[in-house]
């Protein structure tokens, strides 16, 4: 029992870091119908910026944090100013296409800096607790509390505020709801903000799980986070942190009880199971298509 | 638009025609390609690896150039990177085979990319030396044991070091029950970690935990949960530098205290970078000890030191021995030409290298040489024990 509990905080720890960068790609989907493919390097940059802060500027937890999701947040509306308002009116394969090639820059741009692995140090004095035999650490449970604090202050504004709400609408009608008098062009900027800021916490956290940050490293996890948001129901904002917990569960419970190289092919084959019998993931719902 | 194109294809036509003045002049030369791991998951195995291609033929220039056949060559070297993935490591050694028309190549290091590119040699009949390869799949034709009759490497094979590790798993730390956790997608781990399972079982040890994860992944806790769980004395991790300290980080997070033992791909200082203390104590096997060294290994050394500003790790050693095997055959072959060098190359019985004695058998690409035990202390590797073949 002791084993399912440390499995389950295990879960519980990937699965939020999951949620955050799943929600990233969630809210643009809901707002532009386009999938961020950059999301996953977006993540890697919020890495690498929390890197800079604490090792070159030396700064503590919370500023590093800040300057991460900041940096990020900003870099996120660059590149939806640059590189994606221009296509927004051409075809969808042409977006997806930019998306990918903004990734693969921010990569190699990285890799020109810092082409060797790079060692995060402790930002947080990492004690661990042993209860009943479960070894819980306090960047574990800042890790988790974060994460979910950080999901419910977005579901507050999305559900809340005037721009939440311009979100919702712009999310529902993309062509009436500007003629009304809501900025088109600034609620899209304040969701690619919200978004890669969260992603860049996420990867702030990460960081310091794993505190070995390579330009590569936001490849896989950036795909992961994609297949979360999808089993969540992809923009939907609730769906994609649902999402991102239950594939971190799979992932680990598989490892746990199976050996662990069945992990990968195990956990993917019971998502797509999963998408046979939702194929809009778990909240979503059927968009009818305007002919 | 029109004329930019235009400016371009000039500009390429003209780079074409001199880079073919470039290889029609080269007479004298002796054009050898490297294909080293620059970029991607392992940058340090490939910059070490650089540097000590860079030293080797540095020394043989300076000197004048190498004497083959009553006749001086200097060297040209060619280096290619190959990104850290298995495809274009096979794409550069074409490269450096088809466009560069190099005699012989050095690397790639690690076995996963190192396979890749064998098999592109063979086919090519051009000799490829791997430094730090220790899959015994480089050196072997397919999925048979016939041996490749063009490529050769400096470092023993996982075989003999996973029996090392094992051996001194049981005899001296005296652990009855292991633990492996190791990357399934990469051929040198999954080789090293079978072949230490195989010895310690037959020895008398029980594998408690044999658990897996693939490259790129960064959280190994529900494989270290359940290592913990199984209750192991020590733990084997036969992985890359730069996966170690994540390791061993998220098992000390775990509660684990047993102490760990690694391979030969945990010897780039990089690692005590990335580790902080928290490596401090644990072993690992590896091709030679910079601070147990003999008066062979202490010149090249003092050079590099001297070059480079740093201690040279393993794959430095054993790039600079690839070189000096490859020397060695040029000037026992007498000529200048692929097939020579792999004549060469295969009249060496005895090599006395940086990283220890190397002889090879006739028609095997394989060294028997010894390995060392290390111990990681403070910012430092220092000699543990030696193991012979």
């Amino acid at each position: 029992m002791t084993y399912f509990f440390q499995q389950s905080l295990n879960a519980l720890q990937l699965g939020s870091i999951y949620a955050l960068i799943a929600l990233g790609y969630t809210m643009v989907y809901g707002i532009l119908t386009m999938i961020n493919f950059a999301h996953g390097d977006l993540f890697m940059v919020g890495a690498f910026f929390t890197f800079i802060a604490a090792v070159l500027l030396g700064l503590p937890f919370v500023p590093t944090l800040l300057v991460s999701m900041i940096g990020v947040a900003l870099l996120g509306v660059l590149i939806e100013r640059v590189a994606y308002r221009p296509l927004r009116n051409a075809p969808r394969v042409s977006a997806v296409i930019t998306a990918l090639g903004v990734g693969l820059f921010l990569e190699n741009f990285t890799l020109v800096f810092y082409p060797y692995p790079q060692h995060i140090p402790q930002l947080i004095q990492n004690t661990t607790w042993n209860i009943a035999g479960v070894s819980i650490s306090s960047l574990q449970i800042i890790i988790i509390l974060l994460s979910v604090g950080m999901m419910i202050m977005l579901d507050l504004i999305v559900r809340k505020t005037m721009v939440g709400m311009a979100m919702r609408a712009i999310s529902w009608d993309k062509a009436i709801i500007p003629l009304m008098g809501v900025p088109l062009n600034l609620i899209v900027s304040a969701t690619f903000a919200l978004g890669t800021g969260l992603g860049a916490a996420a990867g702030t956290m990460y960081a310091l799980a794993f505190p070995v940050i390579d330009p590569y490293m936001g490849i896989l996890i950036g795909w992961k986070a994609f297949i979360s948001a999808v089993v969540g129901g992809i923009g939907n904002i609730r769906g994609a942190m649902i999402g991102g917990f239950i594939l971190g569960t799979v992932e680990i419970m598989v490892a746990a009880f199976l050996p662990s190289t069945y992990r990968d092919f195990v956990a993917f084959a019971l998502l797509l199971v999963l998408l046979i019998f939702r194929p809009y993931g778990i909240l979503g719902k059927p968009r009818p298509q305007k002919v | 638009m029109k004329k930019g194109t235009l400016i371009f294809v000039v500009m390429l036509i003209a780079s074409m025609l001199l880079a073919a003045c470039g290889t029609g002049a080269g007479g004298d030369v002796i054009k050898i390609g490297v294909v080293a791991e620059l970029t991607g998951d392992i940058p340090a195995v490939g910059a070490s690896s650089k540097n000590a291609a860079e030293l080797a033929v540095k020394e043989i220039n300076d000197a004048g150039g190498l004497e083959v056949g009553g006749k001086t060559y200097k060297i040209e070297l060619f280096i290619e990177d190959n990104a850290g993935k298995a495809d274009q490591s096979a794409s550069a050694a074409s490269k450096l085979i088809t466009q560069q028309n190099v005699v012989a190549i050095v690397g790639p290091n690690a076995s996963r990319y190192a396979i890749p590119a064998s098999e592109i040699a063979e086919s090519s009949k051009v000799v490829l030396i791997s430094p730090w390869s220790t899959n015994p799949k480089t050196t072997l034709k397919g999925d048979t044991t016939e041996p490749k009759q063009y490529v050769f490497r400096a470092a023993f094979i996982d075989p003999f070091q996973g029996r090392v590790v094992a051996k001194f798993a049981l005899d001296n730390l005296g652990a009855k029950n292991a633990a492996v956790l190791y990357d399934v997608a990469s051929d040198y781990n999954k080789g090293i970690a079978e072949f230490f399972k195989a010895t310690f079982e037959e020895s008398g040890g029980t594998i408690v935990a044999f658990e897996t994860y693939t490259t790129g992944d960064k959280d190994f806790s529900a494989q270290l949960t359940k290592i913990k769980d199984a209750n192991p004395d020590v733990i084997f991790l036969p992985n890359y530098y730069s996966e170690v300290p994540l390791q061993i980080q998220q098992a000390h997070r775990l509660g684990i205290t047993v102490p760990f033992l690694g391979s030969d791909s945990w010897g780039s200082a990089e690692l005590i970078t990335l580790c902080g203390t928290e490596c401090e104590g644990y072993y690992f096997s590896t091709h030679y000890a910079a601070d147990a060294a003999t008066p062979v290994a202490t010149k090249f050394i003092e050079a590099y030191k001297a070059a480079y500003g740093n201690t040279p790790d393993d794959v430095a050693a054993l790039t600079y021995d690839s070189f000096g095997l490859l020397w060695n055959a040029l000037k026992s072959a007498g000529k200048v030409d692929r097939e020579s060098v792999r004549a060469g190359m295969a009249m060496i019985t005895n090599y006395e290298g940086v990283t220890g004695n190397m002889a090879f058998e006739a028609g095997s690409g394989d060294p028997v040489k010894s390995a060392v035990i290390l111990q990681v202390k403070g910012d430092k590797f220092i000699w543990f024990a030696n193991a012979a073949p």
